[in-house]
């Protein structure tokens, strides 16, 4: 019986793969195609990619996007793993508190996240006369930030939680400083789990439309806003070269992760 | 371990500054009008709005069932493969949701539209062409496709942890395999169905991403309507603000209900035993 069971259910599987895989195959094939039809094959080219490099707005909005993701996801790493140590520190109450706080802007949908933050800056710069908070990139990264941190602090706690407490106070009581013991004894354990934060973040700034859309101001658009822009008019095949380019960006920060934790796992296995 | 909790003290900071008072700015400007005097004329409009919200609720519901009656089968036969297999399907699920969401929802326009992919191979093959673009259709096939893998994945999380020697017990007992499905496997993985709905119906109900690029404006759903009255051609914050306080609304008492079931099948399973 789990034989044909088992076949059926191979077929099932390479049906949704392709379903998910199709559109995405398809869009880099067309990213090579001699003319502007998305439908009809005219021969290999690459002169999409070659305008796109010497599309300005595009490059701008490329600059503006690493610059926010970066810092955004460096930020919301010390923010997130700071507050994953405070918060393992705390009693049980105040401890499933904030954690119900943290889940708040990650259930909240992007939209409501964005727009919020959007009226508050907005009131800021105006009611409040801070020229500060006119949308632009600092408003821009406060939002990339808020996003982010709520998922640092969710890679960082389960591995403090694996940790051994009692070597934190060996430690202590071997005459280190609570920085020594932290530096030493602490963080080479919850590396991993910071380092995962940090590249979920990464990707989830350089991945976010909606939250951008909202709050970034008119000159610092990212490439996720640039791109909607222009999905809602003519479209280009330059979109295509920059999907193409994108996906395999990713592709190789998700190899990256995956031979980390292979890795990672292989050194567990040593031990 | 003796960390500081002072050390959480920034982000709760934080939290206040970037997402409670965000919070409550919206609640402010939902319940006044433009000269900042309380009203509840907002909500009182809205009525006009009413298909709107009706049919945003109706796609992304019809959107949240496709993905389970696709999602489930899928992940259950993703639970039954070896550990290898389980590992490299995983990876296979999470590639496309790591590919900026924009680009995967614009792929499907290249493959929809009126002279694009699906329509060239069906004239190609002699049928009659599709015109599903700009519809709530295409809509819907955005929703499906982008939040598919929200569903398999809890689903597939709580199947594969589920303790195996239980159906081998159903088994011995003489349960046949539907009994088995139908009596253990399923009600165990209720907790991961019921957060892969939830993940499926908080974003297809809030989009307005999808419905821009699928529905060419055709057919306008919630978040096209709150974007619409901040950054649209009507600038409306109150009326914008009053909108998204009735969709967070919406979503809890999705959530609530939600979870209900998974309480509720808990309390039976409780029972049972």
């Amino acid at each position: 019986m789990k034989k044909k069971g088992s076949m059926l259910s191979k077929v099932y599987m390479a049906l949704v793969f392709i379903f998910m895989y199709a559109p995405i195959v398809l869009l880099i094939i067309f990213s090579f195609n001699n003319s502007k039809s998305r439908a009809v094959w005219h021969g290999f080219t690459l002169k999409w990619y070659r305008s796109l490099i010497h599309n300005d707005t595009i490059i701008h909005a490329l600059e503006v996007t690493l610059a926010v993701s970066i810092l955004a996801a460096v930020i919301a790493t010390i923010l997130g793993t700071l507050a994953a140590l405070g918060i393992f520190a705390m009693k049980r109450r105040p401890r499933q508190l904030m954690m119900g706080a943290n889940n708040i802007p990650m259930m909240n949908p992007d939209i409501i996240f964005g727009v919020s933050l959007m009226l508050m800056f907005i009131f800021m710069a105006h009611s409040m006369h801070l020229q500060a908070f006119r949308l632009g990139f600092l408003t821009l990264l406060l939002a990339h930030i808020t996003f982010n941190t709520p998922y640092v602090i969710l890679s960082v706690m389960p591995r403090l939680r694996q940790m051994d407490q009692k070597q934190y106070e060996a430690a202590r009581d071997l005459g280190a400083s609570n920085i020594q013991a932290f530096r030493y004894v602490v963080l080479p354990q919850i590396k991993s789990g910071i380092i995962t934060g940090l590249i979920l973040s990464f990707t989830m700034s350089i991945d976010d439309v909606v939250v951008s859309y909202f709050t970034s101001g008119p000159t610092t658009e990212t490439l996720g806003v640039i791109i909607f822009g222009m999905t809602r008019k003519r479209i280009s095949p330059e979109i295509n070269a920059l999907c193409t380019i994108m996906f395999v960006v990713v592709l190789l920060l998700l190899l990256l992760i995956n031979l980390r934790e292979l890795r990672d796992n292989g050194e567990e296995f040593e031990q | 371990m003796k960390t500081n909790k002072a050390a959480a003290y920034p982000y709760l900071l934080w939290l206040i500054l970037f997402t409670a008072i965000p919070m409550l700015i919206v609640f402010y400007y939902a319940f006044t009008n433009e000269a900042g005097q309380f009203t509840l004329v907002n909500f009182k409009d809205m009525a006009e709005y009413s298909v709107v919200f009706f049919n945003s609720f109706r796609l992304a519901v019809i959107s949240t069932v496709v993905c389970l009656i696709i999602g489930y089968p899928m992940a259950y036969a993703m639970s039954r493969l070896g550990k290898k297999g389980r590992t490299a399907a995983m990876i296979l699920i999470m590639v496309p949701m790591w590919m900026n969401f924009l680009l995967r929802t614009y792929a499907w326009l290249t493959i929809l539209e009126n002279n694009g992919l699906l329509n060239a191979f069906l004239s190609a093959v002699h049928l009659p062409e599709l015109h599903i673009i700009n519809t709530p259709v295409a809509v819907g096939i955005g929703m499906i496709y982008n939040y598919l893998p929200f569903m398999i994945l809890p689903v597939y999380n709580s199947l594969e942890r589920m303790d195996h020697s239980l159906i081998e017990a159903a088994r011995d007992m003489g349960c046949n395999s539907r009994q088995v499905f139908t009596k253990v496997i399923f009600p165990l993985s209720i907790p991961g169905t019921v957060s892969g709905i939830i993940m499926v119906f908080i974003p297809a109900v809030s989009t307005f991403v999808i419905s821009k690029i699928l529905g060419g404006g055709a057919s306008i759903l919630i978040g096209d309507l709150i974007e619409m009255q901040f950054l649209g051609g009507t600038y409306d914050a109150n009326m914008g603000a009053a909108i998204s306080l009735v969709m967070m609304v919406i979503i809890a008492l999705f959530t609530l209900i939600t979870n209900r079931i998974d309480r509720d099948s808990e309390e039976g399973s409780v029972l049972l035993s």
